[in-house]
């Protein structure tokens, strides 16, 4: 017989929040997601807790509580220096079933992604990929997890009514990182590893790849280029006004589909999800695929010849014309001025 | 030996519609393909399957009509192919889908691994792979784009920001795989014709071991409350005007803005 429901709602408190590290760093997704962890507790007058789990983890438990939780769990051992499914899935598993959370939030990396599901399914619960928006229903206290689906062009508000915790993974910018505040208090508790029977797998090493990495989710300005730019001579004129403004460049799926550029410049659906406090988009159409991985922008600006293009209906600032009249004015006047 | 796939139906746009007044997909018109992520999970069991033999198994669970993606794994190349199909599995999340396909896939026990795509194109969530490992007991290596497998045991890159995390495991095992890791192969016109002539089993729950608790929408935690049209109107200014003008404003804009 299938065992009987983890926890009813009503016993169910705390907004739970895994802490992923790279580099020796909480990843700025799990920092962001302490940020609308907060939010929720608070409108359910309860604690955030981070779920700290690696090697070397000094001085991390002390940030996450700076940016929203109220404690830490830290699992600290060197056979968690790599992320390995089985040890990390009994470990949140383990803290699930003592302390009944109500929720737990995941960023949606690689890593993030590999773990929700597992701990979901062994939980028995549900799981709501990709969320945009994470909100607490009043009437019911449940949380309404609303997502895309169908590439962007349609969204679902889904919730986990019976069944807890409630389970979501969040991509990276699609939630403002809250400010740190190191006067804040909050109880930092260690924990054993788990037992070497849960591991699945052994990690033989991490290969980092020769490309240079784009970090387009931590960009505050990006200037970004459409299939208008016409070419990689397009590209360079925006990477120089990317440059000229401390920005980075980014790119619709029209030039990958193009071979001007690769694909981890892509913004959208299928590329990064991007927050900057500026975005220009040059000679981008706006499709729906596009929007969904820029409207955590604070500022949109667009340049597009077609004054129907649909990226004008999401921009704060339109300007009909002809990118390749309108940028090299407009980096002459930029660098001029920095003379 | 077997290799297992795992086959989901997908629509062929991504441009779908909503019906006005109940809100639900209009899902009827909309012609189907099989996920194209799926394409690439066979093409890694034909791999395996010359380097190492065995049989090469098609499982989908989905309406009826799911039979044509199914045909058409049979078309590429695979042996078996398997439909889970009954109006209990109707309204299945995640969850329910990976329990339902475990069920089946136990009852193919022995089997070396099992693949699945990365992620399906319309439901999007990349979950079915990990929780279908979990229900099954095995080990999961996600989001790989290489695999080899010695002896009894498999070695896989992971995709991860700026590089692969190499992983090691023990058969049985599961994977999902992206689209670097090989290229599909198309079928051939007399792969085609066989196709047409086999025979797809269709299993319903009766012919699998599961609870009724658990499938469908009784075993799906997770319910779709509303789905809607996304909004990401701003009302901005739109200007037109000469090139000069129009970058001399851009570049008051900017100074606003505090960037220039
Ligand atoms: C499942 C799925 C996922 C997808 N994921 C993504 C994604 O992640 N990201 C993404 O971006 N797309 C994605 N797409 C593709 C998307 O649908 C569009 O095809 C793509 O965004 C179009 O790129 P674009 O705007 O660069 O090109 P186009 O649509 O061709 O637009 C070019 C624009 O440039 C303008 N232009 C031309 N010349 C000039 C000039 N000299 N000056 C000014 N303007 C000019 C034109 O007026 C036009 O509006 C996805 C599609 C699918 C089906
Ligand atoms: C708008 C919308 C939003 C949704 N959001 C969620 C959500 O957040 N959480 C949730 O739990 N469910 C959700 N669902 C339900 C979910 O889409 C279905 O359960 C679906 O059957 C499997 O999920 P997926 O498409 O995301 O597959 P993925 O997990 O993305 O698929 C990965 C791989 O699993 C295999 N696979 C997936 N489905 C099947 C199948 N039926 N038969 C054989 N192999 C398969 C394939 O190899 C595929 O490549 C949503 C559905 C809709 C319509």
């Amino acid at each position: 017989r299938p065992e009987t429901k983890a926890k009813v709602a009503s016993e169910a408190e705390d907004v739970w929040v895994w802490l992923e590290i790279s580099d020796n760093q909480i990843k700025q997704v799990s920092l962001e997601l302490l940020g609308i962890a907060r939010e929720l507790a608070d409108t359910r007058k309860e604690n955030v807790a981070g779920i700290l789990i690696g090697d070397e983890l000094e001085g991390l438990a002390e940030i996450a509580i700076a940016h929203g939780a109220d404690k830490v769990w830290r699992i600290s051992s060197r056979e968690l220096k790599y992320y390995e499914t089985g040890l990390y899935t009994a470990a949140v598993v383990e803290l699930a079933k003592r302390y009944h959370p109500s929720v737990i939030l995941f960023g949606a990396t690689y890593n993030g992604r590999d773990l929700a599901p597992r701990v979901a399914a062994r939980l028995r619960t549900g799981l709501t990929a990709d969320c945009t928006g994470l909100a607490i229903e009043p009437s019911t206290g449940h949380l309404l997890q609303t997502r895309p689906a169908f590439g962007g062009n349609i969204m679902a508000t889904i919730l986990t009514p019976n069944h807890r915790p409630q389970l979501a993974t969040v991509r990276s910018g699609v939630i403002k990182k809250p400010s740190a505040d190191y006067s804040r208090a909050g109880e930092i508790i260690d924990l054993p590893c788990p037992e070497p029977r849960f591991r699945l797998s052994n990690i033989l090493g991490f290969i980092p790849s020769s490309k240079p990495v784009v970090r387009l989710e931590e960009a505050d300005i990006i200037v970004a280029g459409g299939r208008g730019v016409g070419g990689s001579k397009g590209l360079k004129l925006l990477e120089q006004l990317a440059q000229v403004l401390g920005g980075q460049l980014a790119v619709s799926r029209g030039p990958v589909d193009e071979g001007w550029i690769s694909s981890e410049y892509q913004v959208g659906q299928t590329g990064k999800i991007v927050a900057p406090r500026l975005y220009i988009a040059c000679g981008i159409s706006g499709t729906v695929q596009h929007l969904v991985g820029i409207q955590s922008a604070s500022t949109i600006v667009a340049i597009n010849k077609d004054p129907r293009a649909p990226i004008f209906k999401v921009a704060d600032y339109g300007l009909v014309g002809d990118l390749f009249e309108i940028v090299p004015r407009l980096i002459n006047k930029l660098s001029n001025l920095e003379v | 030996m077997k290799w297992i796939v795992c086959i989901k139906q997908v629509p062929n746009t991504s441009d779908i519609k909503l019906d006005r007044q109940t809100n639900n997909l209009l899902r009827e018109g909309v012609p189907s393909i099989m996920n194209p992520y799926d394409l690439h999970a066979l093409e890694t069991a034909f791999d395996l399957q010359e380097k190492f033999g065995g049989r090469v198994v098609a499982i989908s669970m989905g309406p009826p009509s799911a039979e044509e993606c199914l045909r058409d794994a049979l078309a590429m190349g695979a042996d078996e192919a398997i439909l889970l199909s009954d109006p209990a599995f109707r309204g299945s999340d995640t969850l329910a889908t990976s329990y339902t396909l475990a069920a089946a896939i136990r009852q193919l026990q022995p089997f070396a691994l099992v693949i699945c795509g990365k992620q399906a194109v319309d439901g999007d969530t990349a979950q079915v792979g990990p929780e279908l490992a979990e229900w099954l007991g095995i080990p999961q290596l996600t989001g790989v784009d290489r695999v080899i497998i010695e002896g009894n045991d498999i070695r896989a890159w992971r995709e991860q920001e700026g590089g692969h995390l190499e992983v090691h495991a023990s058969l049985p095992a599961l994977v999902t795989v992206t689209k670097n890791i090989n290229e599909p192969r198309l079928p051939t016109i007399k792969g085609r014709m066989a196709a047409n002539r086999a025979h797809v089993t269709v299993w319903t729950k009766n012919d699998i071991m599961v609870y009724r608790e658990r499938v469908g929408l009784a075993g799906s935690p997770t319910q779709v409350r509303r789905i809607f049209y996304p909004d990401h109107s701003r009302r901005g200014q739109i200007r037109q005007g000469g090139p000069q003008d129009l970058s001399d404003w851009l570049f008051s804009i900017l100074t606003e803005q505090g960037v220039s």
